[in-house]
């Protein structure tokens, strides 16, 4: 099953490291990382796509926070969460056979954010899902994709969540709780 | 440790915050965390943290191979319970600690390592002697450290500590550029303090699985308590004992717990796994109730785990949270440490008549005991069980005793029985052959007034016995056996057993090990038969200095029972009815 481990580490050398060869250690793939600040100084927070069996996922969980710099671990992938990924596309397309292409963007709530004589560059955020239409919509016209940057995913669980751990570290942001009713919302604001 | 002119003042850094040297600052954190001996071997790049020794109260042992220098520190804490320190220079240095690190993570052992390392604009340029040791020790250790700043080493050196003995231990290594060390800084004990301990947040304990596991004791008929190292790491051996007393559940051990549950109680069955004895795993499989105390269902133990204790329910208490379900699914997980969750349970538990089962279980023992080569009469031949046997009951089984690796480590463990804690320094998890001669100097550095004997065999013994001389150099009053077969025996067995007796590359020559020990200054003697062993024994035990006895036991005598790598814990290979090789001298 997909396991997506979101954690909380420490801003400094050589953590990436840890993290990845417990992962090489165990022979598993990582599918998608991606790695930046967060709301806390010097914790970045990462999301970890990975596929293992379903009872991998508490002893990996486990592992990671054996690690001495990685101060919080949660495994979501079952968790109501959005979950998001932003790709660049660079494409071939002349000023006469751009129309098209236009029109696919709008479809694809994309946008075009850079523009030249024999390109364009589509910007588009989104679940890896649409992503990939967009992708295989494009590969139908042979040679038309130059360059593709996809980011990986990043995940956040949905409704009022804080970590018991970051919790009890207590320099987080205004810890104001939802409403009751509020907390087992799912709906997708904005739908992907 | 003559000249230490400053001792004083060494001690007075501690609580006033002085400009020091990175050099300095690695001795005075190091005193200030109570280390009082230092297993290293210098070389360029920690050469400033050597010259500033002096003006330490710090002994420095200076070994004879870095390897050997891990083992020490390893034998000091596995004796002491203490944290164990050595010290190399970078690159080969560094790369020669790396078995010593490994075997004590494997075992879990409170180990601090120091290296120095070239400096830091050197830093991956591959100059002389540079080698990323903090990349190639990060899965064998805990948790290291780079420090390329004089003002980073006492914090680095101090959290290291806290890593090393909180919760399940380990090896932590500390690399230290040559500028770090040469630059200087004010040295502030108090505020290079780490962060308060950190609990695993995995850690549970709960009331509802307190009052379920005391329920399944209360129900159980078959019940059999696991005991493993944790039990020693956590101090839990009176906890262990009152439940066990309490309930009247026997005993079982893992290699690395003997000597948590004393071997002479009536509710010691003795060590379980690979080469335990038959009632000991028949009791496992047959059990309804397996109490797992600080021990990790390690497959040594468990043997195949389709077929492991399928009758029983298994409650497991633990500190490590990535232990838990790993190898054998439980049905209560207590995760913390160990005493402490036993003195929340004990109060759930009340007496219990554990008779008709502690009986089935004697009963079941029927006539091991008389195939048992410790009870065959003295045929002319010296059996390495008879060895192990008699050098227990000679030292009444007080002395610590390290071993190496291989047949005679099994032997250990089944003939010669532990009473107290830490009395038994063995590498299980890694199973590191050269580890009993440098194990057993840390172990008498770490308790001078014990006895301490390191059994060796031929095979492992010359892996490592370059440290004789350490022992001469150290002054230390150290016996040691060679249980000298000829072979590399436990291979030599696996190929007797399960390569068609096909002895590749296991037979073994070796020096004569009484001269190699007699160039080094060392008394010793040969031992060839059982009528000899108890007066070679006294000799080495009344001799002041480092004493060797070479024994000259049976060549292809192999360990029994066994249970082959894969098959279940109730498939094992017997003792012999009819032990072949026991057999009168005169039929060869
Ligand atoms: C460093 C290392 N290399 C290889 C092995 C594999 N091994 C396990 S036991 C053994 C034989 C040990 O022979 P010896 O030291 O003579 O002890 P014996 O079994 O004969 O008592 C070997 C080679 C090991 N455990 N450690
Ligand atoms: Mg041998």
């Amino acid at each position: 099953m997909t396991h997506t481990f979101v954690a909380y580490v420490e801003d400094i050398p050589g953590v990436l490291t840890r993290v990845a060869s417990l992962f090489r250690r165990l022979n598993i793939n990582i599918s998608s990382l991606t790695v930046g600040r967060s709301e806390r100084v010097g914790l970045s927070r990462l999301t970890l796509v990975c596929e293992a069996s379903s009872e991998a996922g508490d002893r990996i969980r486990a592992s990671l926070y054996k690690l001495e710099n990685i101060v919080d671990v949660d495994d979501i992938a079952q968790a109501p969460n959005v979950t998001r990924e932003l790709a660049l596309i660079k494409v071939a397309a002349t000023p006469r056979n751009r129309a098209q292409i236009f029109d696919l963007v709008e479809v694809f709530r994309a946008r075009i954010v850079d523009l030249t004589s024999e390109s364009l560059m589509i910007e588009m955020t989104g679940v890896e899902s649409k992503i990939e239409g967009l992708i295989e919509i494009l590969r139908e016209d042979e040679g038309r994709i130059l360059e593709v940057c996809r980011s990986g995913k990043m995940t956040m669980r949905r409704g009022h969540h804080t970590s018991s751990v970051l919790k009890a570290m207590g320099k987080g942001p205004d810890e104001k709780p939802l409403p009751e009713e509020a907390n087992d919302t799912t709906v997708d604001i904005e739908p992907a | 440790m003559g000249n230490k002119p400053n001792t004083q003042s060494a001690e007075s850094h501690l609580t006033t915050p002085t400009r020091l040297t990175g050099a300095e600052i690695v001795w005075a954190t190091l005193v200030g965390e109570g280390v009082s001996t230092v297993f290293g071997y210098p070389g360029g790049a920690i050469l400033p943290v050597y010259d500033a020794l002096r003006k330490f109260p710090i002994h420095h042992v200076l070994v004879r191979h870095e390897q050997g220098a891990a083992h020490m520190a390893d034998g000091f804490a596995r004796a002491s319970g203490k944290v164990g320190v050595c010290m190399a220079t970078s690159g080969p240095g560094a790369t020669n600690l790396v078995t010593g690190i490994a075997t004590a993570m494997l075992d879990s052992i409170p180990v601090v390592c120091i290296t120095g390392n070239v400096s830091s604009k050197l830093l991956g340029s591959d100059a002389f002697q540079e080698v990323d040791i903090t990349g190639i020790t990060l899965p064998i250790t805990k948790h290291n450290f780079l420090i390329s700043k004089t003002e980073d080493i006492a914090h680095a050196i101090r959290y290291a500590f806290q890593i090393a003995q909180s919760g399940r231990p380990g090896p932590v290594l500390v690399d230290i550029t040559k500028d770090a060390q040469q630059g200087t800084a004010i040295f502030d004990f108090e505020a290079a303090k780490p962060r308060p301990y950190r609990p695993h947040p995995m850690l549970k304990v709960e009331d509802a699985g307190l009052t379920k596991a005391a329920e399944l004791i209360r129900n159980a008929k078959k019940p059999v308590i696991l005991s493993g190292h944790g039990v020693m790491e956590s101090q839990a051996m009176e906890q262990v004992r009152t439940l066990a007393e309490r309930a009247q559940i026997p005993v079982a051990l893992t290699l690395l717990g003997l000597g948590g549950f004393p071997a002479s109680h009536p509710l010691n069955l003795g060590m379980m796994g690979m080469h335990g004895e038959s009632w000991v795993n028949n009791a496992i499989q047959d059990a309804d109730l397996l109490i797992a105390c600080g021990m990790r269902f390690d497959d040594r133990v468990t043997g195949s785990l389709s077929t492991y204790a399928t009758k029983a329910k298994k409650i497991h208490i633990e500190i490590d949270p990535a232990e838990i379900n790993k190898n054998v699914k439980v049905d209560v997980a207590l995760v913390g440490d160990l005493r402490a969750v036993l003195e929340d349970l004990l109060p759930r538990i009340s007496g219990r008549d554990g008779s008709a089962w502690i009986k089935t279980i004697e009963a079941s023992k029927g006539d091991v005991s008389v195939h048992d080569i410790k009870n065959i009469p003295d045929s002319g031949h010296l059996y390495a069980a008879h060895v192990m046997h008699d050098l227990w009951r000679i030292t009444n089984g007080e002395a610590i005793v390290s071993t190496d690796v291989g047949q005679h480590q099994m032997w250990e463990a089944q003939y010669f029985h532990h009473e107290k804690p830490r009395s038994l320094v063995t590498s299980g998890g890694l199973g590191t052959m050269g580890f009993a001669l440098p194990s057993a100097i840390g172990a008498k550095m770490a308790c001078p007034e014990k006895e301490v004997w390191a059994i060796a065999g031929d095979g492992g013994f010359q892996m490592t016995a370059a440290e004789l001389s350490t022992i001469v150099q150290e002054k230390l009053k150290i016996n040691i056996a060679i249980i000298n077969n000829g072979y590399l025996g436990m291979v030599r067995q696996w190929q007797e057993f399960f390569y068609d007796s096909n002895y590749e590359a296991t037979p073994l020559v070796s020096p004569d090990f009484v001269k190699l020990a007699d160039a080094h200054g060392i008394s010793g003697r040969a031992v060839r038969t059982r009528a000899e062993l108890a007066e070679a024994v006294k000799e080495a035990r009344t001799c002041d200095g480092p004493f060797l006895l070479n024994f000259m036991v049976e060549k292809e005598d192999s360990v029994y029972p066994m249970i082959p790598a894969g098959s279940a814990l109730h498939e094992m290979i017997r003792r012999p009815g009819k032990n072949p090789i026991v057999e009168s001298p005169d039929d060869k």
